[in-house]
């Protein structure tokens, strides 16, 4: 039944499909409202789970390791600074190969002390070892969440299932949510492969020397690239029940298009509304949308970007001496195929400034004028900023 | 597409009585989205909230700057605040006053309603005294100026939100107190 949702309350509904059996949580803003939900599905009976409390984000990962260890389901959620103290733990959960799925509301990191969208907080976790989904709207969030945690079961990783703050996480729309049993359908309880058992002791954690390290290492590369597979299954068993289906990309009027937008979260959402006005003037434009960043899905940007002969990357995030994050993973992506178009990369949307369809559409001017890029990194409407004299 | 923005206090409901909006509008056949303006909000501070309808799926997440139609929850703000800031040639204002503001020349070229909230969110003890509770009301009054949504509509999102059916009556009674007699002045 379709539900005027919060984009924070359709991960809660998610996590209450999915019959979560441990949450833990440290409240920080713009993510708060997701686990708000929870506690009271916790506390009032509908959700049958044990919430823990803990004194710090980096505590509750490590709550949720452990829990997770014991062979139940388990779930959090955080944001920028958050995230950023949970670091060490992150790597922790993957290298454990245990499959814990957290909810990511993109956060600016501080300083300055901003509560609104920026990604670097999450695409600064890039190497951790989790898998991460960008979302466009309150369903996908939804479809998405409930879908993480039969992909990180199948491939044991853990996922992070990323939305913008405030332009997702706190706007109302219509999302469908699905009944209980439909989901159950979809989703089994979870049946751990290895598990903390007392009538079967085992250790796990230990030293390991170089003789075995980086056989393991590998085989979270391995496990990485099934990912992408299992990704694209864990979609068609969805499709099969729900008839929705969002893909590692989207390509959105790709076939003829002379310059692609690269686009992620809800940016997407405003670029296909962009499009739609530089369409109808004639334009060959067109978006790739990345929803799935790890594993990075190559093969397929390559064959949507193969006939564009410019992108234009939309980067809300920046990694300092270089550029946008999404940016350098296409370059990367793109250098080693034969005529790949030029790579044009664009800085918007930084601490929670909007990215509109006018300035959408600049970006698209300023690449077609263009016919190679004056700077690695174009940062656009910087010209507001004022220095104090 | 039709964006509305709604002016308050924090602590008076605005943010909810965007939600209710919306609600109340998918409920009569639209898309929508609604969303508070993204800061921090403190009890008595200047609150904004904002929806957004229209017939087909809402593609634009992006603040509301050029809002259609607007309302006031609290008239203190006329003085505070331009509530008319990025509003559109002859959008409806909706404010929360028992009498026309006296000086009438910042609303010229808009259409102007008023309804006194206060007084009908108090006769059913919403909120308090000091701190009436005026969203109910505000979008009764809100759905007879636009002549949409349908009243049944509002109800059925203010049920939705309020589960303790004597809440709810209390409300639904408010917002169809505040349709009923909503002055409807027009342009200015």
């Amino acid at each position: 039944m379709k539900r005027v949702l919060e984009g924070s309350h359709a991960v809660a509904e998610a996590v209450r499909l999915a019959k979560v059996q441990v949450i833990s949580a440290y409240p920080i803003t713009p993510q708060t409202h997701i686990v708000e939900i929870l506690s009271q599905y916790c506390t009032n009976g509908t959700m049958k789970a044990k919430f823990l409390r803990v004194e710090s984000e980096h505590s509750c990962m490590a709550a949720l390791i452990g829990a997770q260890s014991v062979g139940v389901r388990t779930f959090t959620a955080t944001s920028g600074q958050g995230l950023a103290l949970m670091h060490e733990l992150l790597h922790w959960a993957a290298g454990a190969r245990l499959p814990i799925v957290m909810a990511e509301v993109n956060r600016a990191l501080a300083p300055g002390w901003n509560i609104w969208v920026d990604q670097t907080d999450s695409l600064a976790q890039r190497d951790t070892g989790w898998i991460q989904m960008y979302c466009e709207d309150g369903q996908e969030v939804l479809d998405s969440t409930i879908q993480a945690f039969l992909l990180a079961e199948t491939v044991n990783l853990p996922v992070m299932i990323v939305l913008d703050a405030f332009y997702l996480s706190h706007t109302y729309e219509p999302v469908d949510v699905p009944e209980p049993e439909e989901v159950d359908r979809f989703l089994p309880p979870f049946a751990p492969k290895f598990q903390l058992d007392t009538a079967q002791p085992c250790a796990f954690g230990s030293l390991v020397g170089p003789g075995d390290y980086m056989d393991m290492r590998y085989q979270i590369a391995l496990a990485m690239d099934d990912a992408l597979i299992r990704f694209g299954d864990v979609e068609d068993a969805f499709a099969a029940l729900f008839n929705r289906r969002y893909g590692p990309v989207e390509a959105i009027d790709c076939a003829d298009a002379e310059i692609i937008f690269i686009t992620s979260g809800t940016v997407t959402s405003t670029c296909r509304l962009a499009l739609q006005e530089l369409r109808a003037q004639g334009e060959k434009a067109g978006i790739l949308k990345i929803k799935l960043f790890r594993p990075f899905p190559v093969d397929r940007i390559r064959k949507e970007l193969q006939a564009a002969k410019k992108i234009a990357v939309i980067d809300r995030n920046f990694s300092f001496g270089a550029s946008g994050i999404f940016a350098q993973e296409l370059r990367a992506a793109l250098c080693n195929t034969p005529r790949h178009p030029v790579v044009f990369g664009y800085v918007a949307g930084i601490g929670g400034r909007d990215v509109t369809p006018e300035l959408l559409k600049e970006i698209y001017w300023l690449t077609k004028n263009s016919e190679v890029p004056q700077k690695e990194s174009i940062w656009m409407g910087i010209q507001e900023v004022k220095y104090a004299d | 597409m039709i964006e509305i923005r709604f002016h308050g206090r924090g602590g008076q409901g605005t943010v909810v009585a965007t939600i209710l909006l919306a609600k109340a509008f998918f409920q009569a056949g639209y898309q929508v989205q609604s969303f508070p303006f993204f800061g921090v909000e403190r009890r008595g501070a200047p609150v904004e909230a904002y929806v957004r309808l229209d017939k087909k799926k809402i593609l634009l997440r992006t603040n509301v700057t050029e809002p259609d139609h607007v309302a006031v929850q609290d008239q203190t703000l006329l003085h505070s605040i331009n509530i008319t800031r990025g509003l559109k040639p002859s959008g409806w204002i909706l404010i929360n006053s028992p009498t026309l503001p006296v000086d009438l020349q910042p609303f010229t070229g808009f259409q102007l309603a008023h309804v006194d909230a206060n007084r009908i969110a108090l006769q059913r003890r919403l909120g308090t005294r000091t701190h009436p509770i005026v969203n109910t009301s505000m979008i009764g009054a809100f759905a007879r100026m636009l002549e949409m949504p349908p009243l049944a509509a509002i109800a059925e999102a203010i049920r939705e939100d309020f589960p303790v059916e004597t809440e709810a009556m209390r409300n639904i009674d408010a917002a169809q107190e505040a349709y009923a007699e909503v002055n409807i002045v027009g342009r200015i």
